[in-house]
Formats: C-alpha cells, sequence, structure tokens
C-alpha cells in the first residue's frame, strides 16, 4: 500500500521533533549549546529533505488517487483517523516545506544571536506542524496540524522580531485563529452528518446546497485570512515587517499556501455547488487584492512591506485560477503557489542580506549597492525579474496559466489579473533601482561585504529552482496533472448532478 | 442496608477523624506528617471508589454508578495535586497548622457525597460538608486581611446560595411529595402538567448550584475569593470542588428533572452564554493573575455547561471530558503560580512572570504548554475539551451556543498569550527572576503539562471511560 514502503510520511513529519528533542536535552556552556542547536537543527532538516526526495522520486504521476497512504485507528468511535497521504496537491508543499526549512535554518546561522536554542526548537516544530498540514487525510489532524502551526509562528515573531513583534504576533494569533474557529464549527457539522472526518470519504459525501453555502462561508472565513485575501490582508504586513528573515520565507514561502491549499482541499470538491455560486465574488475580491495591493506597494519605504503586498498580490492571482475550475486555471494556480514560495522566500532573503548589514528595512537606506556588491546585485536582480514574471523564469508559468484559464471563463478577470503583472513590474523595478542602482549617497555603504559563502549556499538552490521551473516547468506540472483533471471532471460531475435535479 | 457501598465515604470520614486527633498531638508539628496521611487516605479512598459495585444504598439516598466512580476519581485526585501544592508554600508563610489537611479531607469527603446524592436530602448535606471547610480555609491566612475577607465574603453569599437552594428543595418537596430522585423522576414522568410551584423550586435550585459552580449571574464571589485566598487554597478551589459541583448539577438537572428540561434548559444556556462571554472579557484587563484564572474559570465553566444544556449524550460526555481536562490544566497552572516567589516573598501580578523564558527556560515552556492548551489551541488537550462539547452543541443545533462559544475563546486566547508574552517577550526585571521551584511543584507540573501534551496521541481509553459515565446519567 505504501511505494516507499515505510510510513515515509509520518516520518517526515515527525523527525524534525526528535530533533527538537535533542536539543532541548542539550545542556551546558551557552555558546557551545547555541552551535550545538544550530547544527543539531540544520542536519535535522537536512534529512528530512533528504528523505523526502523520496516522494519526488516514487511518486506516480499517473493517478490521481492518494499515495504513500498510511491509516491507524486513533478515535474508532467517532470516525476520526490517523489517515496520512498525498496527491498532486500536496505532494509539491510536503517538498517545498522541507526544502525551505534548512534554508531558513542557515540564513538564521548569525542574523539569530540570542535564544538560539530555542529558536532552533520552534523552527522544527514549525517543519513538524507544515508537513502534517500537507500531508493529513483526517479533517481533524489537518485542524490541529492548521492551527499548531500558529504555537511556533507567533514565538518566532515575538521573541525574535523587530520593534512591533508583540503587536504584529498578536495580531497574526488572533486573526488566523478568528477565522479557524468558524472552520471548526463547519466541521463539526460535517462530522456529525457525515460520521467521519476521513478525507476521501468526505469527497464521497453529499452536502444538500442549503448547507454548502453556510460551511462554504464558514471555510471561507478560515482560508481567506490564510491566503490572505483583500479585505482580512491586514496582519500580513505587520507579521513580515516584524518577523526575522527565517520568519518572513516561511511565512510567504509556506504559510501563505495553507489558505489556498485549503480551497483546493476543501471547498472545491466538498462544495461544488456553493463554489461554483460564489466563484464571481472570489474573482471580485481578488481583481481588487491584485489591483489594490500592487498600488499600495508602489508607495511603500520599507521593503518587507513592498514583498508583503506583492504577496497578497501573487495571491490574488492564485485564488482567481483556483475559482477557474479549469485545468488551466488550476494548475497555475498551483504552479504561481510553488513559483511564489520560492521567490518570495528568496526574496525576503534577498532583504535579510541587506538587513543584516545595515539594521534597516527603509528602502532610503540603500542605494547603488549594484557598486558595492555585485554578487548580490545578480541575485537580487534575478529574483526581482522572476516576482515581475519574466518568461524563462517561475512565476511566467504559473501566472499565465491562470490568465489563460481565466480568460476561458471570463476576460475581465483576465484582465484584472494581467494588470496586477503590469503594476508588479512597475513597483519591482523601481524597488530594484532604488536599492541597486543611482550614486552612492551613503558612505557607510561602501563598507558593505558582498555574499558570504554561506550566503551563496542559500541561494544558489533557490536559483536554480527558479531558472529550472521558469525553463522545463512539465517537470513540476507533471506531478499534479492527473489531480487537477481529476478535480476538474469530478466538480463537474458534481454541478451536472446539480443541474439535473434543478431541471427536474 | 448495604451501607457497605458507601463505603468509600465511610472510611474518608473515619480517617479525617483519626488524623484530627494524631494532629493535636502537642509539642512538635504535624502539618507535613498530617499532610500525607490525608493524601494517603485520598488514594485509599479512589481505591475503593474503583472497586465499588454500582447500585443505591441507605435507603434510597445514596448512589453508585459509572457517573459517580468517574467523577469522584476526579474530585480525589484534584484534591490530592491541591495538597500537593501547598505543602511547601503553606510553610514558608507560616500556614503549615495540621487543621489545613483535615480540613480539605473533610470537604472532599462532602465532594463524594454530593456526586452519589440521590435524594434532595443528601444534596443538601454533602453541599454543606463540602463548603463549611472551604470558607475556613478560604480566611486560612487569617492574620492578612485579604484572605480573612475572602472567607468571610464567600461565607455570606455561600450561605445566601444554600438559603436559595434550601428554599427550592422545599418547594419541591411541598408540591412533589418526595425527594428522592428516582420518586422524583417518576412523578415528573407522567402525562399531567408540573405545578408552577415546581418549577419555581427547580429554579431555586439550579440558582443555588449555579453559585457552586461559579457561573453568571452568581459569579461575583469568584474573583476577589480567588485572589484572597492563599494561592494553594484557591488552586483547590478551582479544581476539585468544581468538578464535584459540575457533577452535582449535572446528576440533579438529568436524573430527578430529566423530564424537566424544557423549563431548565434555557436557565443553563443563559448561564452558559453568560460565563463563556464574562470569562472572555473581564480577564483581559486583569493585573494579577489569580484573579485573571478567576475570570478564566467561570469562562470554563461556561463551555461545561454548553455541554449539560443541549442534554444529550454527547453533551453530556463533553461535559465529563472538559471537567477532567480543565482540571488537570487548571492544577497545572496553578503548580506555577504557588511557586512564584522573589527573594522569598509570594508574588502574583501578571508583570511577575518577566522574562520567565530566559531566567527558567522550563517552567515557562510548561506555563506556555498550560496557557495554549486553556486557549484551546490544538493539539493540547484543552482543545479536545473544547471540540467535544462544540460537537455535541452542533449537533443537537444549538449554534448560537456554538457560535458564542468559539468567538469567545478567540477573545481569551489573547490574555493566555498576553502571559506567554510577559514571560517570553518582555524581559526580566532588574530585581531577578523568579525563585527556584520545588521539587513537589516540579513534579505536578511536569505530570500535569505532559497529560496536556500527549492527551492527543491516544484520547480512546478516556474517551471512553467519559461516554460510558455519561451513558450511566442518562440511562
Amino acid at each position: 500500500m505504501n511505494a516507499a514502503g515505510f510510513p515515509i510520511l509520518s516520518l517526515l513529519t515527525f523527525l524534525p521533533l526528535v530533533g527538537a528533542a535533542i536539543i532541548l536535552s542539550v545542556r551546558g556552556d551557552a555558546a557551545v549549546v547555541a552551535q550545538n542547536a544550530r547544527w543539531t537543527a540544520l542536519w535535522t532538516s537536512l534529512v528530512v529533505f533528504v528523505l523526502s526526495l523520496i516522494l519526488w522520486a516514487r511518486f506516480d504521476h499517473g493517478t490521481a488517487d492518494f499515495q504513500f497512504v498510511e491509516q491507524l485507528e486513533w478515535l474508532p468511535a467517532f470516525g476520526v483517523g490517523y489517515h496520512m497521504g498525498v496527491d498532486g496537491i500536496s505532494v509539491l508543499f510536503i517538498l517545498l516545506s522541507t526544502a525551505l526549512t534548512p534554508i531558513c535554518i542557515l540564513a538564521s546561522w548569525e542574523a539569530i544571536g540570542t535564544r538560539v536554542r530555542e529558536f532552533m526548537v520552534a523552527f522544527l516544530v514549525l517543519e513538524t506542524m507544515m508537513v502534517g498540514m500537507f500531508s493529513a487525510l483526517d479533517f481533524v489532524l489537518f485542524y490541529i496540524f492548521f492551527e499548531g502551526v500558529l504555537i511556533p509562528m507567533f514565538l518566532i515573531i515575538g521573541v525574535w522580531g523587530h520593534d512591533r513583534r508583540v503587536y504584529a504576533a498578536f495580531k497574526l494569533f488572533l486573526y488566523t485563529l478568528l477565522g479557524s474557529v468558524l472552520m471548526l464549527l463547519a466541521l463539526l457539522y460535517l462530522w456529525y452528518t457525515a460520521g467521519t472526518t476521513d478525507i476521501p470519504e468526505l469527497f464521497r459525501h453529499r452536502i444538500p446546497a442549503a448547507a454548502q453555502t453556510w460551511i462554504f462561508f464558514a471555510f471561507l472565513a478560515s482560508f481567506a485570512v490564510k491566503v490572505p485575501m483583500w479585505p482580512v490582508h491586514t496582519w500580513l504586513p505587520d507579521a513580515h515587517v516584524e518577523a526575522p528573515t527565517a520568519g518572513s520565507v516561511i511565512l510567504a514561502g509556506v504559510l501563505l499556501k495553507m489558505g489556498a491549499y485549503g480551497f483546493l482541499r476543501f471547498s472545491l470538491p466538498m462544495l461544488p455547488d456553493a463554489s461554483a455560486t460564489f466563484a464571481p465574488l472570489i474573482f471580485a475580491l481578488s481583481v481588487i487584492a491584485v489591483i489594490y495591493t500592487s498600488l499600495v506597494a508602489l508607495a511603500q519605504d520599507n521593503m518587507k512591506k513592498l514583498i508583503a503586498y506583492s504577496s497578497v498580490a501573487h495571491m490574488g492571482i492564485v485564488t482567481i485560477g483556483i475559482f477557474t475550475f479549469n485545468a488551466q486555471g488550476i494548475s497555475g494556480a498551483l504552479f504561481t503557489m510553488l513559483a511564489h514560495g520560492v521567490v518570495s522566500s528568496a526574496l525576503f532573503l534577498c532583504v535579510g542580506v541587506l538587513y543584516d548589514r545595515r539594521h534597516s528595512l527603509e528602502i532610503a537606506s540603500y542605494g547603488g549597492v549594484a557598486k558595492i556588491m555585485p554578487g548580490y546585485a545578480l541575485v537580487f536582480m534575478l529574483f526581482t525579474m522572476a516576482s515581475v514574471g519574466l518568461p524563462g523564469t517561475a512565476n511566467f508559468v504559473g501566472e499565465f496559466l491562470v490568465i489563460v484559464g481565466a480568460w476561458r471563463v471570463n476576460p475581465w478577470v483576465a484582465l484584472g489579473a494581467a494588470t496586477g503583472m503590469i503594476l508588479g513590474a512597475a513597483y519591482m523595478l523601481l524597488l530594484y533601482r532604488r536599492i541597486a542602482f543611482g550614486r552612492i549617497t551613503r558612505d557607510d555603504l561602501r563598507a558593505l561585504l558582498d555574499l558570504s559563502p554561506r550566503e551563496y549556499a542559500i541561494f544558489v538552490p533557490l536559483v536554480l529552482l527558479t531558472l529550472w521551473m521558469g525553463v522545463y516547468p512539465q517537470s513540476f506540472l507533471s506531478f499534479f496533472t492527473a489531480s487537477v483533471a481529476g478535480l476538474v471532471e469530478r466538480h463537474e460531475a458534481a454541478l451536472g448532478a446539480a443541474r439535473l435535479a434543478a431541471g427536474m | 442496608m448495604n451501607w457497605t457501598l458507601a463505603l468509600p465515604e465511610i472510611a474518608l470520614a473515619c480517617a479525617g477523624l483519626v488524623i484530627l486527633l494524631v494532629g493535636v498531638i502537642p509539642g512538635r508539628n504535624t502539618f507535613f506528617g498530617c499532610t500525607m496521611a490525608v493524601i494517603g487516605a485520598l488514594l485509599l479512598a479512589a481505591v475503593l471508589v474503583l472497586g465499588q459495585p454500582e447500585g443505591t444504598a441507605l435507603g434510597g439516598l445514596y448512589v453508585a454508578d459509572a457517573f459517580s466512580g468517574f467523577m469522584k476519581i476526579l474530585a480525589l485526585l484534584g484534591a490530592a495535586l491541591g495538597l500537593v501544592l501547598a505543602l511547601d508554600f503553606n510553610r514558608r508563610e507560616s500556614l503549615d497548622r495540621f487543621e489545613f489537611p483535615v480540613l480539605a479531607l473533610f470537604a472532599t469527603t462532602g465532594m463524594m457525597v454530593m456526586v452519589s446524592a440521590n435524594d434532595l436530602m443528601t444534596v443538601y448535606m454533602g453541599l454543606e460538608l463540602l463548603s463549611l471547610p472551604l470558607y475556613v480555609i478560604a480566611a486560612f491566612d487569617r492574620d492578612n486581611g485579604r484572605s480573612a475577607e475572602a472567607g468571610l465574603k464567600y461565607f455570606v453569599l455561600g450561605a445566601l446560595a444554600s438559603g436559595l437552594l434550601l428554599y427550592g428543595v422545599s418547594l419541591v418537596y411541598g408540591f412533589a411529595g418526595t425527594t428522592n430522585f428516582d420518586r422524583l423522576a417518576d412523578v415528573f414522568s407522567g402525562n399531567g402538567g408540573v405545578p408552577a410551584g415546581v418549577v419555581v423550586g427547580l429554579v431555586f435550585v439550579v440558582a443555588g448550584l449555579i453559585f457552586k459552580v461559579s457561573a453568571v449571574p452568581f459569579h461575583m464571589w469568584t474573583p476577589d475569593v480567588y485572589e484572597g485566598a492563599p494561592t494553594p487554597v484557591t488552586a483547590f478551589f478551582a479544581a476539585a470542588p468544581k468538578v464535584a459541583a459540575v457533577a452535582l448539577l449535572a446528576r440533579v438537572l438529568l436524573g430527578p428533572f430529566g423530564d424537566l428540561a424544557a423549563q431548565w434548559q434555557q436557565v443553563i444556556i443563559l448561564a452558559s452564554l453568560g460565563s463563556m462571554l464574562l470569562g472572555a472579557f473581564a480577564a483581559v484587563g486583569q493585573r494579577n493573575i489569580k484573579r485573571l484564572m478567576a475570570y478564566s474559570s467561570i469562562g470554563h465553566v461556561g463551555y461545561a455547561l454548553m455541554g449539560l444544556a443541549v442534554v444529550s449524550d454527547e453533551g453530556l460526555r463533553g461535559l465529563v471530558i472538559y471537567m477532567l481536562i480543565y482540571m488537570l490544566m487548571n492544577i497545572g497552572t496553578f503548580a506555577i503560580l504557588v511557586g512564584m516567589r522573589r527573594r522569598g516573598r509570594a508574588v502574583e501580578r501578571i508583570e511577575d512572570l518577566a522574562g520567565l523564558g530566559g531566567t527558567d527556560l522550563g517552567r515557562a515552556l510548561w506555563m506556555t504548554v498550560f496557557m495554549f492548551s486553556m486557549a484551546g489551541i490544538p493539539p493540547l488537550a484543552g482543545f479536545f475539551g473544547k471540540l467535544y462539547v462544540f460537537l455535541a452543541a452542533v449537533q443537537g443545533g444549538f449554534w448560537t451556543l456554538a457560535v458564542v462559544g468559539v468567538l469567545t475563546s478567540v477573545v481569551s486566547a489573547y490574555y493566555y498569550l498576553r502571559i506567554v508574552k510577559v514571560m517570553f517577550f518582555d524581559e526580566a526585571p532588574a530585581e531577578g527572576g523568579l525563585d527556584a521551584t520545588t521539587p513537589g511543584l516540579a513534579a505536578v507540573t511536569a505530570t500535569t503539562g505532559i497529560f496536556n501534551l500527549v492527551f492527543c496521541l491516544y484520547p480512546a481509553p478516556l474517551l471512553l471511560a467519559a461516554g460510558l459515565a455519561a451513558a450511566a446519567l442518562l440511562g
């Protein structure tokens, strides 16, 4: 039943906890403990990453079924089980999580100087929650991981963040908790009407159309905050600005994908009628998000805030793609999510490089960096171009597919998404010009050092990945072609049945 | 007369008398010895409860079933852990008098009588046996004005509540002609309408019991008593008596008055809603951590009552599970609060926890576990407590309760998080961190903390036991 021959998903999920336990058990001199914690965390996350490559190698691209399935009894009397598995939609997100974690740990190597041990423990617990969330095939299990993410994230922002960290941490926590508890109610309703929380079982359970509306909005409350969609995106800029670099990276790279993943995993397959009915609402919110947040990004003086707003715009394109209900749109949305996961993570790392040297996030404190740090300028430029959606880089493929898919549904929506790309070019190029080009107006900038070998080690994999995704997207698209086709087919069948029932 | 059925209570009461006699041996301080003896007696009672057969005894005044067994074990566990918390604290505050454990023991006997009551007279007797020792130990720090005030306040309001209860009981007796639960149930199961006097009496009974569980609108005593009483006493109040009172409320409402659910359901729904709202909003501005815990306990009782308000098997099971988890979270939290000392002096403001994450990481991490658990964040135990009562509410179609419940849990998450924030994000004050904790407190913290962490791994046996307990009550 398991292509790997052993419970690989559980291993990927819980191995980081073992690393965390080892780090916690180390005693002794503070400096030694800190160094020990760094290395243990790095090795644990690297082992997890290497193990996760088994998923890449052994994943069967031809089927939409769940693979690497593990099932254990947990609460048999309630119809709740420990059920893990991946399909084309989730498998690449697990790889994204396991790949970004070691990069984040490397990025915090020197940036995190206080309470290193606790930071590494929080990060490994976070990895457990992320991987668990993407592999859970039971709704209760999913919810546990989905919410559990908040605990380490709250601590990472609150302890190691910048000046207004307490405000940002509380905002992140309470905003997302408020959304999630409404989903919890919908989950409880599904639980007792269907008698099970097993996700594949729930796919087969038909929910009456009247109930679908309520459940859809309960899910929307939770996922829209996580995505984040306009107008509930306001926690994101605060969280990004105040979070340490690694926190921003994981927030942009993985946590923002949880909402969109929720739409794909729950809203679309379980609530086909309500999803179709309210797709125009999602389109409207998404188009507003794309255009409005792009304009807001143009006016930012803070680098992290600018990239945070650009994330909201990119995620708007993702939600447009999801609700087109056609193969191009959904594939494009998935690809954009992956590309954004890599590119915006890399952009936050680029900001982190500058911040580590100058301790300022203001765009105005820089200028002419290209002359002082040529290597850095090259890397930064590549990711700026990728974020703009230049052909040959990762974002282009995804956004192009989404626009094609949206055109088939409604050309105006496609126009809105395309406007976002144009505005994106404007604010990203402006950002790059103000930081990298121009005269060096501040003398203290001249002392900046170019990228260190550790920083090259962080960026090289991301550069390669971005180019690979742009040049040969098929090696990623092929993972989810079958699953997306299955999803679209099921959606149309469900709608057809509903129309038939309405016609009679 | 199969009085042997009541052996746990009888054994406990006898043990109490013996320990009282031994305690007065003059010339040396017997506090530690008496506490150990009382904990031993509580454990003995727990063993007897486990071996107890089911049935009614003493002329129908006393009943033993799966529900009473489960709740008694909880109450005994809570009382024993509460005494462990008092060991070191009382010695340092010169409260190490042997009467303390003995009074706690008699209160525990009262709890067990309450849980096993099968007659309104037994209810009253158990309640008074519980309350009188509690009045005394609330004022145990008798030279301290706040403690004396807490004791007096608790006594005056508690006496009022007892009066209400007694008045209600007499009305019910007057109109129904009996105080026995089984016969009351028979009377009310008839098709004829219920006399208005019974309904009035029922409301008075409910009011008296709601006072004991400290739910809105009879919660006013809680913050003052929790704040004024010595910290281990507060820990004791928040754990075992609350479990027993909630169990009693469930038994009285679902047993004899089960057929009158339509009359009392509204009352419980209002009490639940009010408690959840008050517990969430009133705690936000608190600076004293014991006062905060008082409001938090009001909120938790609101969630537990939600399980009672829906009147179903699932609801009752949710209530039983909730009380189990609530008690263990609470004792763990108080184990940390009792140990809050700076240079030997007990402190109890929230700011006193500042920087604990830097000075004593282990304790701060356990406190974090308890706070997230109280806020109901998975995968900690507190989440599952809420999950089962919400599930029952949704199943019964009580959407208002469920929606208010989840929203207030977000509000209350704010003040639990604030404690985490103070511990980890704020700097320790200049005069240094908190003193080291004692082995006893550390052991209680670790045990309850591990329970909160691993409950999610294998909850099935506890859920099964809770389900059996619930089924026993609803028959």
